[in-house]
């Protein structure tokens, strides 16, 4: 898969309300590439309910269905049903949430969509806050990161989402980023083709929401995967594969980047630096991703 | 395009829904053809989808809708792409 090989026909359209350098509409651009216009959207209270821009304008060229925010499974399953009763079962139903409305929120209505086994793709763009509502903290948020409500940093670890995914056993869950667009591609191109619910979860590094600046959005998702702090995968029906540079890494074949490669770009790291280095923090980060590395080499390296 | 006789609040797909986001735009990116290698990242990074591609596999900028960002210019791998400030330019 090349990137000239990706459909110029585009269901997001020009002149949205997002943010310059928004990671959301980078990912939204590629999944409706991958899914086309026969899709329907449903979509809770997220940072992409705002990209629609305003009444009685909407700058998607697909059906979106905006629901509560702990909703978007549950309401994707009703859309689903209704299809299915109409005979038109050539649409795709995606729900399209953010980590707030997955991790968090929507946490026990996406388990029982995939309990039930709705025929349906559930992507979570994951940018690690609450950004639509000002940057608030999530489950997602990683240890030490500054948010609006976690002045100082979070004390606290990020849960592993994908973990939580996997324990249900569906016919299909990835985990990607969008700094690689050929994998978002194709992980949605598969998850497009199963029958059964889909999980597929996207790291959308937040310019304002992170502190970085717009121009870096490719870079910080790129790094995030470099250094560990994000694993690239797909497990289809049970089998766990790792993508791209993640797999080096499980594998041992490159060594992975210090932590420190990642975080020291984003203003929501800057109390670690400044005013002096806080040494025992950046062990503690460095520490956790070592050992997230070591269970998932347990876990899931073939020997 | 079909509307529907249903009385809720239905939008409707509009480009340019929040008006020309070209307004927002501080940098601007400049394209030198000559340098160009046509890989095409700037076009799937590009958040906006302001990255435009010709039949002859070229690409251009649709300045209407750019809101510089300058995710094009630093994910140009032969630097084909700057950013130049919009009262600096021409």
């Amino acid at each position: 898969m090349a990137i000239k090989d990706i459909p110029v026909e585009e269901c997001m359209l020009q002149g949205n309300a997002a943010c310059p350098g928004c990671p959301a509409t980078m990912g939204l651009r590629l999944v409706l590439k991958a899914l086309g216009k026969k899709t329907v959207m449903v979509i809770p209270a997220c940072c992409t309910a705002v990209i629609e821009s305003l009444y009685p304008h909407t700058s998607f060229d697909v059906p979106v269905m905006n629901i509560a925010f702990e909703a978007a499974a549950a309401g994707a399953s009703g859309v689903e049903a209704a299809l299915r009763k109409q005979g038109r079962e050539d649409i795709t139903v995606v729900a399209w949430a953010g980590d707030g409305g997955t991790y968090d929120i929507g946490l026990q209505a996406l388990s029982g969509a995939f309990e039930r086994g709705t025929n349906f793709i559930y992507i979570c763009y994951n940018n690690q806050i609450y950004s639509n509502t000002g940057i608030q903290r999530s489950g997602a948020t990683p240890y030490a990161a500054w948010t609006t409500t976690t002045v100082g940093g979070k004390a606290e670890f990020r849960k592993e989402m994908g973990e939580i995914v996997l324990a249900h056993h569906i016919p299909y869950a990835a985990q990607t980023c969008i700094s690689y667009p050929e994998d978002v591609y194709a992980k949605v191109m598969k998850a497009k083709t199963i029958k059964g619910p889909k999980y597929i979860e996207i790291l959308a590094p937040c310019p304002p929401g992170w502190r970085f600046s717009m121009d870096s959005t490719v870079e910080m998702g790129r790094l995030a995967v470099d250094c560990g702090a994000w694993a690239m995968w797909e497990c289809e029906n049970d089998v766990m594969t790792f993508s791209g540079k993640s797999k080096l890494l499980l594998e041992k074949k490159v060594p992975r980047k210090p932590v420190e490669d990642w975080i020291k770009h984003q203003g929501r790291f800057s109390h670690l630096f400044k005013p002096q280095r806080d040494e025992e923090k950046l062990k503690v980060i460095e520490n956790h991703i070592d050992r997230t590395w070591e269970r998932y080499r347990a876990l899931y390296l073939q020997k | 395009m079909k509307k529907y006789a249903v009385v809720t609040s239905i939008s409707y797909p509009k480009k340019g829904a929040m008006g020309k986001t070209g307004s927002w735009r501080v940098f601007r990116p400049t394209l030198d053809k000559a340098k160009c290698v046509k890989c095409l990242r700037c076009w799937i990074y590009c958040p906006e989808g302001s990255i435009r591609r010709e039949p002859d596999g070229s690409i251009s900028i649709d300045y209407e809708y750019c809101k510089g960002c300058g995710i094009c210019a630093k994910e140009c791998a032969v630097k084909a792409i700057t950013m130049k400030r919009e009262d600096e330019h021409e």
